[in-house]
């Protein structure tokens, strides 16, 4: 079949090799964490037994199990009487709220810019590779914080900074890709039968290349819940009254003697949640490396 | 000098005149940037003069001109809150920052190149899987869980180390190795990774068919090729840890310069904050070059061709 070569090569539907790979038995129980931390984060309001800012002076820094006035504060209380399991769950959502429309702005900026570099070459990819380059040999935390200093905290200048501080590493790897898929026979017969260039991104060079970035974006999701909380533990991210696991931490480690559980309860929770993420991540590099995706 | 490093040190100017471009561009976007720089409670009069002192009144053009001069001479500016100049608040932290960001790197590489050689020349035994779990979640713990953790036993629990502050001797130990864990999962992976490697290598049969034992051709030659990537991660590493010693510091209330950043932003010092991401941002760029650098010169089989595989 001669002919062949000059066909896409195909492969199954994106959700179906996503399907495909959800399937190794051992990595169920991360499956289970991260699923049970997102119901927990759509469904916080119906799910937490208090309302998350709702102080009782009475119940001050009280121990996992103790029974309050309207049921049993099961890990406990914070400084102002607040429930820690009702912050937590709020925290949640704050937290993956965050990280995936931070996510989403960079995953969306970076692989434009990544395709229109890749697609168009001359000046455009120079100009744009260069900004990549710039962008990721700044250490991105210092950036997030002179940013968020700067513009002040809140949930969504977060959002913002996170968002514009790591979309090169969206660009680099949809350059990368989008180079190889460019030069490919059926591009260049799009091209030739008239079809418009965002046509060609859209319908043949960007589900090519998107698994690759669908990966990276899930090891990015994790880095960014640890980024949320690291700023709010700082007092850069979320503001009170909004919950934030980095915001509780903080105030956990002024109480670390009195009580222990609001550190250490909410920091296993993030790490619980940051481990799952990044190993479904690790799981699904294997999978889908990008070196080992035939163009 | 060879095209490789010529090419590498274009990249470097450029990446830090992009910092400096990218943080005044930054100052910029807050709108007026005078507002950054006044203390809380001034005077729209008090504003305005200093607005004309600073120059924001100047055109944008001319402003980043100044900027760049003024950075040209070295010229830091001063701190609105103390009212001295920067770098002399700046100085008397620096050595707390590298001296905690060194003795993390001792940590990461102490623990993770033993770990690291062990789990890659046994990789499949009970303990080596059983390490390479410890390292995963090492890695995955942020440091200002992980520094809690380790006062609350340490400190509170045992008193046996200080919980904050640098004024015992003891107290680089909590804060080190909260800093280092992350390292060191990095260390012990890359040496596993790199043991592995060589281990599949023609020389190392050769070797054992010349009657050399395992333990010599280990130490002999697998570890001394499989060194050469561990080099130029020290370097590396050292970037990432000074990077992550803003939130170590604030945990530990370890005197460095991330701690001052932290304290800075609070008080709304804007001169000190600003100094501090330009110093942060080129020392880190400084290093990336020198783990190239690096690179090469230790493989001489590399000859300044390439960058980092």
């Amino acid at each position: 079949m001669s002919g062949a070569s000059l066909l896409p090569r195909r492969r199954a539907p994106l959700l179906r090799q996503v399907l495909r790979a959800c399937e190794a038995r051992r990595m169920w129980p991360l499956y289970l964490i991260f699923v049970t931390f997102t119901l927990l984060a759509l469904f916080a309001p119906w799910i937490a037994p208090y309302p998350p800012a709702e102080q009782d002076l009475f119940a001050r820094l009280k121990p996992p199990g103790t029974a309050g006035s309207e049921g049993i504060y099961w890990l406990g209380t914070d400084e102002l009487g607040r429930d820690l399991l009702s912050r937590i769950i709020h925290g949640a959502r704050v937290s993956m709220m965050v990280a995936s429309l931070s996510v989403v702005v960079s995953l969306v900026t970076g692989t434009a810019i990544g395709l229109a570099a890749g697609y168009f070459r001359g000046p455009l990819e120079v100009v744009l590779m260069r900004l990549v380059d710039i962008i990721l040999s700044i250490p991105a935390i210092l950036l997030a914080i002179i940013a968020v200093a700067v513009l002040g905290p809140g949930l969504q200048n977060l959002v913002i900074v996170l968002g514009f501080t790591r979309w090169p590493r969206y660009a680099r790897v949809a350059y990368g890709q989008t180079l190889g898929i460019a030069n490919t026979p059926y591009v260049a017969a799009a091209r030739f039968i008239g079809l418009p260039w965002w046509r060609i991104l859209l319908r043949h060079v960007l589900p090519n290349i998107i698994a690759p970035l669908i990966v990276v974006a899930t090891l990015e999701f994790g880095l960014m819940i640890i980024w949320e909380a690291g700023l709010s533990f700082l007092g850069l991210g979320v503001q009170p009254p909004l919950p934030s696991w980095g915001a509780i931490l903080s105030t956990g480690r002024n109480y670390m003697g009195s009580a222990w559980w609001i550190a250490t309860l909410t920091g296993a929770c993030l790490f619980l949640l940051v481990l799952s993420v990044n190993m479904i991540g690790d799981f699904l590099r294997d999978r889908f490396d990008p070196h080992s995706i035939r163009r | 000098m060879n095209s490789f490093l010529a090419k590498r040190l274009g990249q470097t100017v450029l990446s830090v005149w992009g910092v400096i471009t990218i943080v005044f561009v930054i100052l910029q976007l807050s709108g007026d940037p005078t507002l950054l720089m006044v203390p809380e409670g001034a005077t729209q009069e008090e504003i305005d003069i200093l607005r004309r002192q600073l120059g924001f009144d100047r055109p944008m053009i001319v402003q980043y001109g100044d900027y760049l001069w003024k950075l040209a001479r070295l010229d830091m500016g001063v701190s609105l809150v103390q009212n001295i100049p920067v770098i002399d608040i700046i100085a008397p932290r620096v050595g707390y920052t590298l001296y905690l960001a060194f003795a993390a790197l001792l940590v990461a590489f102490g623990i993770g190149l033993p770990v690291g050689i062990y789990i890659g020349v046994f990789r499949h035994s009970a303990l080596a899987r059983a390490l390479t779990a410890v390292v995963l979640v090492g890695q995955s713990m942020p440091t200002f869980w992980s520094g809690i953790l380790l006062i609350m036993v340490f400190a509170v629990s045992w008193e046996i180390l200080p919980s904050s502050g640098a004024e015992d001797p003891s107290s680089i130990i909590l804060p080190a190795i909260t800093l280092g864990a992350l390292s060191m999962a990095t260390v012990a992976r890359i040496t596993r990774t790199a043991i592995i490697e060589e281990l599949g290598k023609e020389y190392v049969r050769a070797s054992k068919a010349r009657g050399l034992s395992f333990a010599a051709v280990i130490r002999r030659h697998v570890m001394r090729n499989a060194s050469i990537p561990l080099i130029t991660i020290a370097a590396l590493e050292l970037s990432n840890l000074l990077a992550g010693a803003v939130i170590v510091e604030t945990v530990f209330a370890w005197p460095g310069l991330g701690l001052l950043a932290i304290q800075s932003i609070e008080a709304r010092d804007f001169p000190v904050v600003q100094v501090l991401v330009l110093l942060g941002s080129v020392v880190y760029i400084g290093l990336n070059l020198l783990a190239d650098i690096l690179y090469s010169v230790v493989d001489p089989r590399i000859k300044l061709q390439g960058g980092r595989p």
